[in-house]
């Protein structure tokens, strides 16, 4: 039969030397290397104590960002799902209702927003798609659990908490903070009609 | 009979047809795109000016090129006409200003916005590049309007193209709503927001190319991408009852007029198939809609799986005969 690697080699069954019958050399420097080996950097770290730094755009649980406000940035658009891959992403829309101003920042907004997380390939696609600066990849590492269905992610877990918000400063390079100074894109703002004008402020 | 080129493309049409509809009998990439025209409503079309095209040759008789663009949709052919419009640069960059134009005071919640993923202005906004806003000053902003119980309209995202008000004077018994006041303030309204009662208001909805009027039995119910739409109909006394069902699973979510390829409604259905009708078991279903390849509704669409097959079976015939 043809190789397939032109990397086999033919086995030779050839009677070993005395020394080599005695094994104890080769057992000696298998030792040598193994005591070597306590001299050297550990590769390991002590994990629930210890914790490797991960780098600032390290793909990893979902958050669901409020805005300055406070409000709920997510108005279940549908591009999120729409571009995610794994079609991990399953949402229903609600019309906010007078008074609730303050809990959602557009007229619609998701009743229910929910990542399969086993689903999830952590692609980052949806961050990429969300018109609306709504979610985000962080760095935190979703959780372990022993059910399928815990590793369905609502809005309970997804939305970041008020008084904890979580900080994201890391994953924005300067050409994105640079293109949100840019007004003339009309870039994810809620229209102010306080707003004040350049009059003639062209050319 | 009159012969008119458009983009090099000649054509042979009846005297009285307008540019635009020798551009639709020639077809494909030169036809001009409309935002106000439409060719079920008599004297719609001239508003918008998104449809305009140079003329290089007025006629035979007289071959001077017409001075500035011209309306398309509102200008008839001479015999011996010669018209540019994507071969002009200069219709082009015009087209631009006009989408930019239509796009200073509409507000960019396509998030929000039901239309979104079916809107001309999406597409053409989209096509034209308009990325960004030279306009600094706020844009004009309403509330929303209930027009009866199917109704909603967001009067800010409205274009003024008048085909809702030339729908409910032409197809509809009585007219109830038009435009108020002028220029800039100017609004559709319905008087006294008295409320449209009539068995063929719902078509406002789907001649209204821009989120300004949709459906409220389907407000945020669903992005329309992530719905499949069918052709069905059923036995109605008041329409022809053929319609374009969207569904998830086996819920009706929306019922819409069928749209052709120029997005205008073939037929126009009544109130009570369009609102009233929201089980599968009330309609005859024929089988999926047909929907352009470009338009994010296609995304997982399968209109037939035999057609997929016969197609990936030529692909790899294709493939086969390349070795």
């Amino acid at each position: 039969m043809q190789s397939l690697t032109n990397r086999s080699k033919v086995v030779s069954k050839k009677e070993m030397t005395l020394v080599e019958r005695m094994y104890l050399p080769a057992i000696f420097s298998g030792m040598l290397i193994t005591l070597s080996h306590f001299f050297k950097r550990k590769p390991t770290i002590k994990y629930p104590e210890q914790k490797r730094e991960f780098s600032g755009v390290y793909r990893g649980q979902h958050v669901l960002k409020r805005d300055e406000k406070g409000a709920e940035r997510c108005t279940a658009c549908g591009l999120c799902a729409v571009a995610c891959p794994a079609e991990a992403i399953t949402m229903t829309a609600a019309e906010r209702k007078p008074g609730e101003e303050n809990l959602y920042r557009e007229e619609k907004y998701a009743a229910k927003y929910e990542i399969n997380m086993l689903r999830c390939i952590f692609c980052g696609d949806c961050e990429e798609a969300c018109p609306k600066e709504a979610i985000f990849l962080t760095d935190r590492q979703v959780n372990v659990y022993g059910q399928r269905k815990s590793f369905v992610y609502g809005k309970d877990i997804l939305v970041e908490p008020k008084d904890n918000p979580i900080d994201l400063s890391k994953r924005q390079s300067a050409a994105v903070k640079e293109f949100k100074t840019h007004q003339e894109f009309g870039h994810n703002q809620t229209y102010d009609k306080n707003r004040k004008v350049k009059v003639g402020g062209h050319h | 009979m009159a012969k008119v080129t458009i983009d090099g493309h000649s054509i042979e049409v009846a005297d009285g047809t307008t540019i635009l509809q020798a551009a639709r009998m020639i077809g494909g990439d030169i036809v001009p795109p409309t935002m106000c025209y439409y060719s079920k409503l008599k004297t719609s079309g001239g508003y918008c000016r998104t449809c305009i095209v140079k003329v290089t040759k007025g006629s035979e008789k007289d071959p001077r090129p017409m001075p500035k663009p011209v309306a398309s949709c509102r200008t008839t052919v001479m015999d011996g006409m010669e018209v540019v419009n994507i071969t002009s640069p200069e219709v082009l960059e015009a087209r631009r200003g006009v989408v930019e134009f239509l796009l200073i005071n509409h507000p960019l919640d396509c998030p929000i916005c039901d239309q979104a993923g079916e809107c001309h202005l999406q597409d053409l906004g989209y096509e034209h590049g308009l990325a960004k806003t030279r306009y600094d000053f706020p844009r004009r902003t309403f509330n929303t309007i209930d027009l009866g119980p199917y109704i909603k309209m967001h009067m800010t995202r409205c274009i003024m193209c008048f085909r809702c008000v030339k729908t409910a004077d032409q197809i509809t018994d009585y007219r109830v709503h038009g435009m108020l006041n002028r220029g800039d303030a100017s609004e559709i309204s319905t008087y006294i927001q008295k409320a449209i009662d009539n068995d063929f208001s719902g078509n406002i909805i789907d001649v209204c190319p821009v989120g300004a009027l949709t459906d409220r039995t389907f407000r945020f119910k669903s992005r329309v991408w992530f719905t499949k739409p069918m052709d069905a109909h059923r036995n109605c006394t008041k329409c022809s009852g053929k319609v374009a069902l969207w569904l998830k699973g086996n819920d009706v979510l929306r019922v819409t007029g069928r749209k052709d390829k120029w997005g205008e409604v073939e037929e126009f259905i009544c109130n009570e198939c369009r609102f009233e009708k929201k089980n599968v078991s009330d309609w005859i279903i024929e089988g999926p809609r047909h929907i352009d390849r470009h338009s994010v509704i296609s995304a997982n669409h399968y209109e037939s799986l035999a057609q997929l097959k016969l197609d990936i079976g030529k692909q790899q015939k294709a493939l086969s005969t390349k070795k």
